[in-house]
């Protein structure tokens, strides 16, 4: 591949999502790239770069991100496909359960609803595991009403999510047995999440790069292994994205290779805690202070 | 090398499973027990109780289930925690599982991260 078609389908990936690949990760565009390339009878990455390039003779801008091309789409989607586990790490989903859920439901007021962000959605299992959780606490949920948004840029990954079906591997990482019997149904080889669990999640698409404003507030933000694709300045305006549409006493989970030291001050990291931020209070006073002028 | 409270019964009638089974967990750290069917299984629980148990479901001589009940009614209802590992994958086995104490249910084909995902998820890893 020239380096100059590398280059370009690196642009591309980074303007429109934020992912940063280097020169050693060629052999992932070439594996991961075949299907697309076969299905638009592209004979090669170079050839694949040069489509691109000749539809784009004002070059790769961040006007593209409003509009990008089916290929371009495909190309995004094929590269940022990441897998994804029920309960994956066990831990965020624990102290959800246990320390969040507790707490926001003591302070919040009865008829204030509960706003949960699965901010890299993939085919849903994380947003499932977090509705599974609030269905297990339903007795201490009582009428409260809550919401829980499960949004990615892959929009085959998220029709996926939305259908609710798993291959029998699937359910098998990371789910335990108790909850596969009480949430899924068997269909067929395969096991679909039932309806009260289906219910409780929408799926949007929609682009992390892109203004976070019209998704609203969130009270827990899951942002799981998504940032360590990016560099350092989309990371920090991600977060800085993210703390904005949460309440002073929300909580941001990342995973467990990331962080936010000396990306962002807007959060914290919540003590004893590995994977879990709180808003900064000085960041929290200084937005709720922007808000109340 | 074997860690404290790592031993591991391995009950398939099939060499095969016993032998994937026990490469697996030997590699992190279990030492690995094997027994061809339910009562052989049984008889070794009497000698010396392991610390946990992967159990297939149909077995001649002595099945999956009918060893778990006799070792929950012998034994008490939660020691050891009881993996089964089964072709068995409609729910009706796993609500039997989960009725008569098995902690885990584990449908095969299973590879190595399905195998320690789920010794993980009932805390032996």
């Amino acid at each position: 591949m020239k380096p100059a078609s590398f280059d370009l389908i690196a642009a591309l990936l980074h303007t429109i999502s934020g992912l940063v690949i280097g020169p050693d990760k060629l052999y992932l565009l070439e594996t991961r790239l075949a299907p697309i390339m076969k299905a638009h009878k592209i004979a090669s990455l170079d050839a694949l770069a040069d489509t691109i390039r000749a539809a784009r003779p004002g070059g790769i801008t961040p006007a593209i991100m409003n509009a990008p091309s089916p290929l371009e789409v495909a190309v995004i989607e094929a590269m940022t496909t990441n897998e994804s586990f029920f309960f994956r790490d066990e831990k965020p989903f624990a102290h959800v359960r246990t320390h969040v859920l507790p707490r926001l439901l003591s302070t919040r007021p009865a008829g204030a609803k509960l706003r949960i962000w699965s901010a890299a959605a993939s085919t849903g299992q994380e947003a499932y595991s977090l509705a599974m959780i609030l269905a297990e606490q339903k007795s201490s949920l009582g009428h409260r009403s809550f919401e829980i948004l499960g949004t990615d840029i892959a929009r085959e990954q998220l029709s996926r999510a939305g259908d609710g079906l798993y291959t029998q591997f699937e359910v098998q990482r990371g789910l335990p047995m108790q909850y596969l019997v009480k949430y899924f149904k068997k269909d067929g080889t395969s096991w679909r999440i039932n309806d009260t669990i289906r219910s409780m999640v929408q799926f949007k698409l929609f682009n992390l790069l892109s203004d976070l404003r019209s998704l609203g507030q969130f009270d827990i933000v899951f942002c799981r292994n998504v940032l360590i694709y990016f560099d350092q300045p989309t990371k920090a305006r991600v977060l800085a994205a993210i703390a904005k549409q949460m309440p002073a006493d929300g909580v941001l989970y990342l995973g467990g290779a990331e962080t936010v030291l000396g990306i962002t001050d807007a959060f914290t990291s919540a003590p004893g805690e590995r994977g879990v931020y709180e808003r900064t209070p000085t960041a929290a006073a200084r937005q709720f202070a922007a808000v109340g002028r | 090398m074997t860690q404290p409270g790592r031993t591991c019964l391995v009950v398939d009638d099939s060499r095969v499973v016993r032998k994937v089974a026990r490469r697996i967990l030997e590699g992190h750290g279990f030492a690995v027990e094997e027994a061809e069917d339910g009562q052989v299984a049984l008889a070794t629980c009497r000698r010396q109780m392991p610390d946990s148990v992967l159990l297939d479901w149909n077995m001649p001589v002595m099945n999956g289930i009918e060893f778990l009940k006799a070792l929950r009614h012998e034994f008490g209802p939660d020691r050891p925690p009881v993996m089964f590992c089964t072709t068995e994958n409609d729910i009706s086995f796993i609500e039997q599982a989960i009725e008569h104490g098995a902690q885990e249910f584990i449908m095969k084909p299973f590879d190595e991260e399905i195998l320690l995902g789920k010794f993980a998820l009932v805390g032996l890893l």
